[in-house]
């Protein structure tokens, strides 16, 4: 046995590092530094976010490998680690004055955001069933915390442990699954991984046992039906910024991992596996959407229309290709705009406690509060896939990319699955506009930064919307330099 | 006469059976995470006996990895755990039922 002294990168992974000195600047100013000082340890995140931006833009365009060929920093992904930090950005902006009217403000939030933002960059960039394994954990662990950061709220509580339990289940599938495989190919590099399985014509029972596993792993963790249970409960439990988080970033992480997969066995043509995807991503659509309409409560409303999401995007994925992928990352990028604004909308709207998350709390808000109103119908019709919004151009190459490549039944119950969901989209207008009844009272949290999140977020939804030719090139050139 | 491959496997695969079991059966909430951590030995289990068997080392590094991960799951686990019991003074999971659609 003899062991090989890996090459190590570390340009490769600056946003990271750049993240994780963040993240513990701000531990040890809550636990150092004057009590004063503690209000600025937003401004401390933010400014880290920034820096990882600019880390990511300093990286564009080089592909490096690093650690021993099992941690890549390539356009694709850099395109997610964009996504994760525009999320993480916007969720910083609206935590602020949100957590400080719920009484939880403390620093380990933002501690926990910004490692929760590192294990999806690790996903992303992993070339290695041990390097994406870390990265899921780093990024779960972060989010069962915050997923009961409420500690003295009981629906706060639930949620966490809800989420603890579903999620290390999870992962003890996919680590089962990760051994067998390692077991199987002698080792844990996806690349050589796929490059065996091109080679052989069947796989052996221990290595199709292995496979099937991670991929329920990774079910539970995108939530695909049927591995769905979980997302209401955790979404409507936890507190609302998280919620926001959440349905952005992670989600998002488990798409890079499993389109990594999916390119890397593009040459492997396996119909099974395309098959499977088919039949996960229609039922993903369809129990998501029609289960939404039943719901009360906006955020779980949300929930549900997130698994619906999740759905969508699997149809880029099953479709495959330069064209399927380079929709689903565009859609992923749509995705947590128009959500993460929405989301806001509930924060600026929401009462201490968060009592107030029904459509009826909402009936007449745009006659009190116009603006609102509009960006939450802006939001909305995104969701929904009405022009001219950036979800309608997300949706629109999604489905076109499942038709140009041959899966035109998948596109059309994609495009039914669209229909079903404006409705329960629209009632949430409908209240906001045309209700006889309006509430009796709205409360509303004048909040700098959370507007200045909503702004950005609504311009995104509006701009990727009218102008998405950029940020779909980019997508696409981050396709190319990786296949090549 | 070293112990065979499949031996291993074998009991690595039972473990992690009776963790899922565990998980699935039981209803307190520190049960359920003793059996998680029973699936995690058994992938461990299995990393280690193919590490030996092919001559490998990446895999018994990984279950260096994923002890750590453990552990680090287990603190949090217990952490949520204990703030539960605090506020309903019951680990019971079958309790747990504010939210229902």
């Amino acid at each position: 046995m003899s062991i090989p002294i890996p090459s190590i990168n570390i340009g490769a992974i600056l946003p990271e590092i750049i993240l994780i000195a963040t993240a513990f600047v701000i531990i040890f100013v809550e636990l150092f530094a004057p009590k004063r000082w503690r209000l600025g340890i937003p401004i401390i995140c933010f400014a880290g976010l920034l820096a990882g931006f600019y880390a990511v833009g300093s990286l564009w365009g080089e592909t490096i490998f690093a650690f021993g060929e099992s941690v890549t920093s390539d356009n694709f992904a850099l395109f997610f680690k964009f996504i994760f930090l525009l999320g993480a950005l916007l969720v910083t902006l609206i935590s602020v004055d949100y957590l400080k009217r719920e009484g939880i403000y403390h620093a380990e939030y933002f501690f926990l955001i910004l490692l929760s933002t590192v294990g999806m960059m690790i996903m992303a960039s992993s070339l290695d069933l041990i390097s994406i394994f870390l990265g899921l954990e780093v990024m779960s662990i972060a989010l069962y915390v915050l997923a009961g950061f409420n500690r003295t709220d009981p629906r706060s509580n639930e949620a966490s442990l809800k989420y603890f339990l579903i999620g290390a289940f999870a992962s003890g599938f996919l680590l089962y699954g990760i051994a067998l495989l390692y077991g199987n190919f002698h080792t844990t590099n996806l690349g050589e991984i796929f490059a065996l399985l091109s080679g052989q014509e069947s796989l052996s029972i221990i290595g199709l046992i292995g496979i099937v596993l991670v991929l329920i792993g990774f079910f539970f963790k995108v939530a695909f039906v049927p591995f769905h249970m979980w997302v209401p409960d955790v979404y409507q439990g936890a507190p609302t910024s998280v919620t926001a988080f959440m349905s952005a970033g992670p989600k998002a992480a488990g798409f890079a991992v499993l389109l990594r997969i999916v390119i890397y066995a593009f040459n492997t043509s396996s119909p099974e596996f395309t098959n499977l995807l088919w039949i996960v991503a229609v039922v993903t659509m369809s129990v998501g959407n029609i289960v939404a309409i039943a719901q009360n409560n906006l955020k779980r409303m949300l929930a549900y229309s997130s698994i619906a999401h999740a759905g969508y995007v699997l149809v880029a994925v099953v479709a495959g290709g330069p064209v399927g992928t380079s929709a689903a990352m565009f859609y992923l990028l749509v995705y947590t705009l128009m959500n993460v604004g929405a989301f806001s909308i509930l924060i600026v709207f929401g009462k201490r406690g968060e009592d107030n998350l029904n459509f009826s709390d909402y009936a007449g808000l745009a006659s009190k509060y116009p603006l609102g109103a509009l960006a939450m119908t802006l939001f909305m019709l995104s969701l929904a896939g009405i022009p001219p919004t950036a979800g309608f151009v997300g949706k629109f190459y999604v489905f076109s990319a499942a038709v140009s490549q041959g899966y035109v039944t998948l596109a059309v119950i994609g495009v039914l699955n669209s229909l079903i969901s404006v409705y329960y989209y629209i009632r949430v207008v409908v209240v906001m506009y045309m209700s006889a009844k309006p509430a009796e009272k709205f409360y509303f949290t004048y909040s700098v930064p959370a507007i200045i999140a909503l702004i950005i977020a609504a311009w995104g939804t509006l701009q990727l919307g009218i102008l998405p030719e950029r940020w779909l090139s980019l997508a696409k050139d981050s396709i190319f330099s990786f296949l090549l | 006469m070293p112990v065979p491959l499949g031996y291993y496997l074998g009991l690595a695969a039972i473990i992690f059976t009776v963790g899922v079991i565990g998980v699935l059966v039981r209803r307190n909430a520190i049960i359920i995470l003793m059996s998680i951590e029973l699936m995690l030995n058994g992938a461990n289990l299995t990393l280690v006996a193919f590490s030996v068997h092919l001559q490998e080392l990446s895999g018994q590094v990984f279950v260096f990895l994923v002890m750590t991960v453990a552990a680090a799951e287990a603190a949090v686990g217990l952490a949520i755990i204990v703030m539960i019991f605090r506020n309903r003074e019951s680990v019971n999971v079958d309790n747990l039922n504010i939210m229902k659609w």
